[in-house]
């Protein structure tokens, strides 16, 4: 177990710009996310720091230790694949047993191993099974145990959850979470899923064209972030834009919002953006004063999912969300005139 | 009446596969089963006829395969030069496939395959002919190098077992790459990386993975070029010379020269038999790594 070190990192396929210069620290035993839509470069760095090639500049330690020209398979790391790559002409012990024959570790200590492994990741009864006579959650157990059997320093899962359907990748998020506490390995874990990277990880790096856009613990990244890209990738968002005007922002129709200090807030006649999550936003009665950001606006759309209800209003030809658990939104009646309320503390200022 | 239709409708449909199977089976019936009864037939009589000579059953045709010797150390060096040449095609061809599914992409990829498939468009006379010109003293490869080299050398390999070999490897070596090509491009790369990750050397991931993977295509390449080998008799016959008597060549002269036919098909069915009962014995391998 070791921490991982990625400084100034950069790789180039032809002329594509897959790293562009990206510098990221993972701490020891820490669970991190690198969050982005596709080509924005994450598996990218994930194979660079397993060893799959080489980066044109920079460098990865891994514990402290400068790995960029170590050969993958002396990097001692764990990786588990999309695909779960099992090797088909093995049956499951021998799969996981794998890298401990390799290492030349004694037949008896690997064998112990092994069921060790198979415990953790709840396989016992299975292990004279052949991948093909596997689940897809059963197969990605299996690659799970196959990479911590050889007691790595790092973990790295390459949308490990991506081939399941929804209700086993549910399960296998907590599953996850739960072998990774139990064996204490930093674990770096890419995926274009955001709300997997909110619930499992300690921390989210979110990448964008190669380049490391935010870094931070998920209810930071969440409800305060930096960026406009941030902002829009993970959960939902209602972004205002305006001319900066004493910390205030100034709509296109006059209106001035009070946004919460930050970096992203521009001086006195810049154009900038501020944030504000749905669930933030209260539609609010008649007789009620409050005090914070006001908007007048009309009621277009109201969607329920159950435990959750949006509202879509219309604001001067933008769609602004609210989002509550209450369902009295639903006695609301479409076209009818509402007042938006949301307060200064939590209209975010983003830098775009 | 659900039951009904649905019995017409197997019928028709019975109808349709066999209107689709038939000429198929009608060319096979004729092509092969046909001539093949006749050779059957022939390797029991002896004299062939509709010669005018008088003639008669017999299985003395075959007998003379076990009495005389020199039929079964003739079928015993034909098998060993099979394996040779099985065992050169595997070693020249798994290589060569192994690139070309898992190193080269697109366009080299293409021109490479283009290569290799070549032999197959040219007539095989030519190409044996073609191996003669460069391996004969004084031919292609020996002029070739005494301009290169600055000592004599004098390589005469034609009417030699080299010689056989050589064109017998190039000839079948195509097979070999195709069917290996097809079974390593069914590997998942992800696969050989997760060894790799796993701290295997290239060396074990050959081993342990790409190899086992990819028997079932090294298996069927090699029947592919085992079986015709056996019986192979132009190359042996213009490479080999005095060298290059063969099975399959002993087979050619009852045909052509002597005109032994009875004893020329009796030869070939004790040939197919010997084929038969590899492939027989070889079954469980085969199954196992399909």
């Amino acid at each position: 177990m070791a921490s991982v070190e990625v400084r100034n990192l950069s790789r180039s396929f032809g002329t594509f710009k897959a790293l562009d210069d990206v510098s990221i620290s993972f701490e020891d035993g820490g669970f991190y996310a690198l969050l982005g839509p596709s080509g924005s470069g994450k598996t990218t760095l994930l194979r660079l720091i397993a060893g799959f090639g080489y980066p044109d500049q920079g460098h990865i330690a891994i514990g402290g230790e400068s790995v960029e020209r170590v050969p993958l398979e002396k990097r001692n790391i764990g990786m588990v694949f999309q695909s779960y790559a099992l090797f088909p002409n093995m049956n499951v012990f021998d799969n996981i047993a794998f890298g401990l024959d390799v290492r030349g570790v004694p037949r008896e200590d690997a064998a112990r191993e092994v069921r060790r492994a198979l415990e953790l990741v709840q396989l016992s009864e299975l292990e004279t099974r052949r991948p093909h006579q596997l689940s897809g959650g059963q197969r990605q157990r299996v690659a799970l145990a196959r990479a911590i059997v050889i007691n790595p320093r790092v973990l790295l899962l390459d949308e490990p959850l991506g081939a399941l359907d929804k209700a086993l990748r549910l399960d296998m998020q907590v599953e996850l979470k739960r072998i990774q506490r139990e064996v204490g390995i930093t674990t770096i874990f890419v995926t274009h899923d955001q709300e997997e990277a909110l619930t499992m990880s300690d921390r989210i790096g979110i990448l964008r064209a190669g380049q490391l856009v935010e870094e931070g613990a998920p209810e930071d990244i969440y409800r305060r972030p930096k960026t406009r890209f941030a902002a829009t990738f993970l959960g939902e968002a209602n972004i205002f834009e305006g001319i900066w005007t004493d910390g205030r922002l100034r709509l296109a129709d006059g209106t001035l919002l009070e946004t919460a200090p930050g970096a992203g807030r521009g001086a006195t006649g810049e154009p900038g953006c501020c944030l504000i999550r749905p669930e933030q936003v209260r539609i609010a009665g008649e007789n009620d004063g409050g005090t914070g950001n006001r908007l007048e606006g009309r009621i277009t759309r109201r969607l329920f999912a159950g435990n959750w209800t949006t509202v879509f209003v219309d604001y001067q030809g933008k769609t602004i969300r609210v989002g509550q658990a209450n369902t009295d939104f639903l006695k609301l009646e479409d076209g009818s005139k509402v007042t938006l309320a949301f307060s200064g503390s939590n209209t975010i200022p983003l830098q775009s | 009446m659900n039951g009904n239709s649905t019995l017409a409708a197997h019928r028709s449909q019975g109808m349709k596969a066999a209107q689709l199977l038939f000429p198929a089976y009608l060319w096979l019936v004729l092509a092969v089963f046909l001539p093949l009864s006749a050779m059957v037939f022939f390797s029991f009589v002896t004299e062939m006829p509709f010669t005018g000579k008088p003639w008669s059953m017999t299985v003395a045709n075959y007998a003379a395969f076990f009495t005389t010797g020199i039929y079964a150390k003739l079928l015993l060096s034909s098998l060993r030069l099979a394996f040779e040449v099985t065992f050169w095609c595997v070693v020249l061809g798994f290589p060569a496939a192994y690139v070309l599914a898992k190193v080269l992409k697109g366009r080299s990829r293409e021109a490479i395959f283009l290569l290799v498939i070549l032999p197959f468009w040219s007539n095989g006379l030519v190409r044996v002919f073609s191996w003669a010109m460069v391996l004969r003293s004084g031919g292609i490869l020996d002029t070739l190098l005494n301009a290169v080299l600055p000592f004599k050398v004098d390589i005469d390999l034609i009417y030699s077992y080299p010689a056989v070999i050589i064109g017998l490897v190039h000839s079948y070596v195509p097979y070999i790459v195709l069917t290996c090509y097809l079974s390593l491009q069914a590997i998942d790369d992800s696969v050989i990386e997760a060894a790799r990750s796993l701290g295997a050397s290239r060396f074990t991931v050959l081993r342990r993975l790409i190899i086992p993977l990819s028997l079932p295509g090294i298996v069927a390449g090699a029947v592919l070029v085992f079986v015709p080998v056996i019986g192979s008799f132009m190359e042996p016959r213009i490479l080999g010379g005095r060298t290059g008597t063969f099975y399959g060549t002993v087979i050619e002269d009852q045909f052509v020269a002597v005109f032994n036919w009875p004893l020329g098909a009796a030869l070939s069915f004790i040939l197919l038999a010997v084929v038969l009962f590899i492939l027989a014995a070889a079954s469980p391998v085969m199954r196992r790594s399909a």
